[in-house]
């Protein structure tokens, strides 16, 4: 008897102990957070103005602003949603309904797999190479689009597959039993059942394009602009212009990497409170992604 | 016995999953406007054979069949690779095991047979829905409610829905997958007397677990075991006086 409760009290005791090593544990990536968003906070928030968004850069670290930079950064998403939407989804349907399960497929996939991992710079180096020499789409809007549209188009096509191959085989076969074409399938329960998964994972592929710096100064993204893009609108017909698509650029991380390089301290203030709208941004896009997801989870039942 | 015009026919259907023979030379007549049902224990390949009548097989790699199931009265091979299998499922209908209504609303579901047949004249759409919510007594419980999601209806009600969506293109043949072993007696009642019901309309191929399921709703019994049919024939003859040793075995419980 007593040598029993011995053994448990022995037990208990490493139990507590992993109970505080694992809590602390926790704790360490919690608090750095926390710090470094206080620190950032403190540093950047005096600068924190509606002239801090509607200003070029400048000389004068007073004067400068991130105009050109948040115009640059929601223009090139728009490019990097617009081409990884539609090329991932279309190769995530393929590969869950139309492929067949065999040895080629599976290559595909391994490789998908390693797509995620490739460094993102690589994907500046090929973007240099494919859009600026070979296509000569030049150092625009365009080519950065479509750079952070290969890095994130492995997300968007696991975000699709794992979104399909979370509907029942009991609806599909209740769609086909009725007589319904594999694209009928498609197109009338797959898509929109799989949706919330979809968006979620096309999101959170968005921010974490926003913050890449490496493969955009790869493909010669400017450090400093004093200018905005075309505009999309315009007065004359068709009101709408895709000029601002071949326009040189910049984006917030790169316009943050610039006044963290300068000496002045005024500039480093200009960079945190950069860090604070971009944080905000990739926090804003997740919160849309979580809604997301909870809207739809409640949509659909099965 | 006497023998009403015969809807379809499998002549020596062999089937396999890769390697594994599920269906050993099965040989049945499924007569019109009757209810044919096929019991026997887990495994004998019951179910098997009902999904080849709409050809869900094609939907899965590595299947296999051999021999013929023969629709009359246009006397076309369904199982044969030349025939479409998509068309085949446009005039074989089928109702599965578990309630599997889409997650859409109530008039959707049922539409939805209409819709992929490029029916999308919105007074045809409804008049064929209330018909076919009508003949799966569905139509006064739900007429207030159509445009609400299929989930919010009881397991009971959602396979009758189920039946509905199934009725909704005029199937000649409609395929049910042990479509009561989900509900509770009470709801399973209401399937059974449906579906005797429907009968006047339409031939009607059963899977049931159930032996007294098959007593009571129907016209032929085909009892399965290993993938042959070992005996088939009038429900009444086939319970009360069977004249296979494994029938009777497995019709007086003894194993199954």
């Amino acid at each position: 008897m007593e040598d029993i409760k011995q053994r448990i009290k022995i037990s208990k005791y490493w139990n507590s102990l992993f109970w505080i090593i694992g809590f602390l544990s926790t704790l360490v990536g919690l608090v750095l957070l926390l710090v470094l968003m206080i620190d950032l906070f403190m540093d950047g928030a005096p600068r924190l103005s509606y002239k801090f968004f509607s200003s070029f850069p400048s000389r004068f670290p007073e004067e400068a602003g991130i105009l050109s930079a948040w115009v640059g950064s929601f223009l090139v998403l728009l490019v990097t949603a617009g081409a990884a939407i539609p090329l991932g989804v279309a190769a995530g349907i393929y590969l869950e309904e139309y492929a067949r399960k065999n040895w080629v497929t599976d290559i595909i996939e391994i490789n998908i797999a390693n797509l995620a991992g490739v460094p993102s710079i690589v994907y500046g180096l090929l973007a240099l190479g494919l859009f600026v020499y070979l296509l000569k789409f030049g150092e625009t809007i365009l080519t950065a689009g479509l750079t952070l549209a290969l890095l994130i188009l492995p997300m968007v096509i696991m975000a699709t597959r794992e979104g399909i191959r979370a509907i029942p085989g009991s609806i599909r076969e209740a769609s086909y039993a009725l007589g319904a074409t594999k694209w009928q399938t498609v197109q009338w329960h797959i898509i929109p059942y799989s949706m919330g998964g979809i968006l979620t994972g096309v999101i959170i592929g968005l921010s974490r394009a926003i913050g890449e710096t490496a493969p955009i100064i790869t493909v010669g993204a400017l450090t400093f602009i004093a200018f905005l893009p075309a505009s999309p609108v315009t007065s004359e017909f068709p009101f709408i212009s895709f000029k601002w698509l071949m326009d040189p650029f910049t984006v917030m991380p790169i316009q943050m990497f610039n006044w963290v390089s300068r000496p002045q301290k005024a500039f480093q203030m200009n960079a945190a409170a950069a860090g604070i709208v971009l944080m905000g941004m990739t926090l804003l896009m997740n919160g849309v992604a979580i809604y997301i997801r909870y809207k739809f989870r409640k949509k659909i039942r099965w | 016995m006497v023998m009403d015009p015969i809807k379809a026919e499998s002549k020596n259907l062999d089937f396999y999953y890769g390697n594994l023979q599920a269906l050993k030379n099965v040989s049945l007549q499924i007569q019109e406007r009757k209810i044919t049902a096929l019991i026997g224990p887990s495994g004998c390949g019951k179910t098997t054979y009902l999904r080849c009548f709409n050809r869900m097989h094609d939907l899965y790699p590595h299947n296999k069949y051999h021999g013929e199931i023969i629709l009359y009265p246009d006397e076309i091979n369904i199982i044969s690779p030349s025939v479409d299998p998509i068309e085949v499922r446009m005039r074989i209908s089928m109702v599965f095991q578990k309630p599997n209504p889409f997650p859409k609303s109530i008039f959707e579901n049922v539409a939805y047979g209409l819709r992929v047949r490029g029916i999308s004249n919105r007074s045809i759409l409804s008049e064929k829905v209330e018909k076919s919510l009508r003949s799966a007594a569905l139509w006064d419980e739900i007429k207030d409610r159509l445009h609400l999601p299929a989930f919010d209806l009881s397991g009971g009600q959602q396979q009758r829905l189920c039946i509905a969506r199934a009725l909704a293109t005029d199937p000649e043949i409609l395929l049910f997958d042990e479509p009561t072993s989900a509900l509770d007696p009470i709801a399973t009642g209401k399937i059974e007397e449906l579906i005797m019901g429907l009968q006047e309309h339409v031939t009607i191929l059963i899977v049931t677990h159930n032996m007294q399921q098959a007593a009571r709703i129907s016209d032929f019994t085909a009892f399965m075991y290993l993938g042959e049919v070992v005996e088939f024939g009038d429900t009444d003859n086939l319970f009360v006086n069977p004249q296979n040793k494994l029938t009777e075995e497995y019709i007086t419980g003894r194993f199954g």
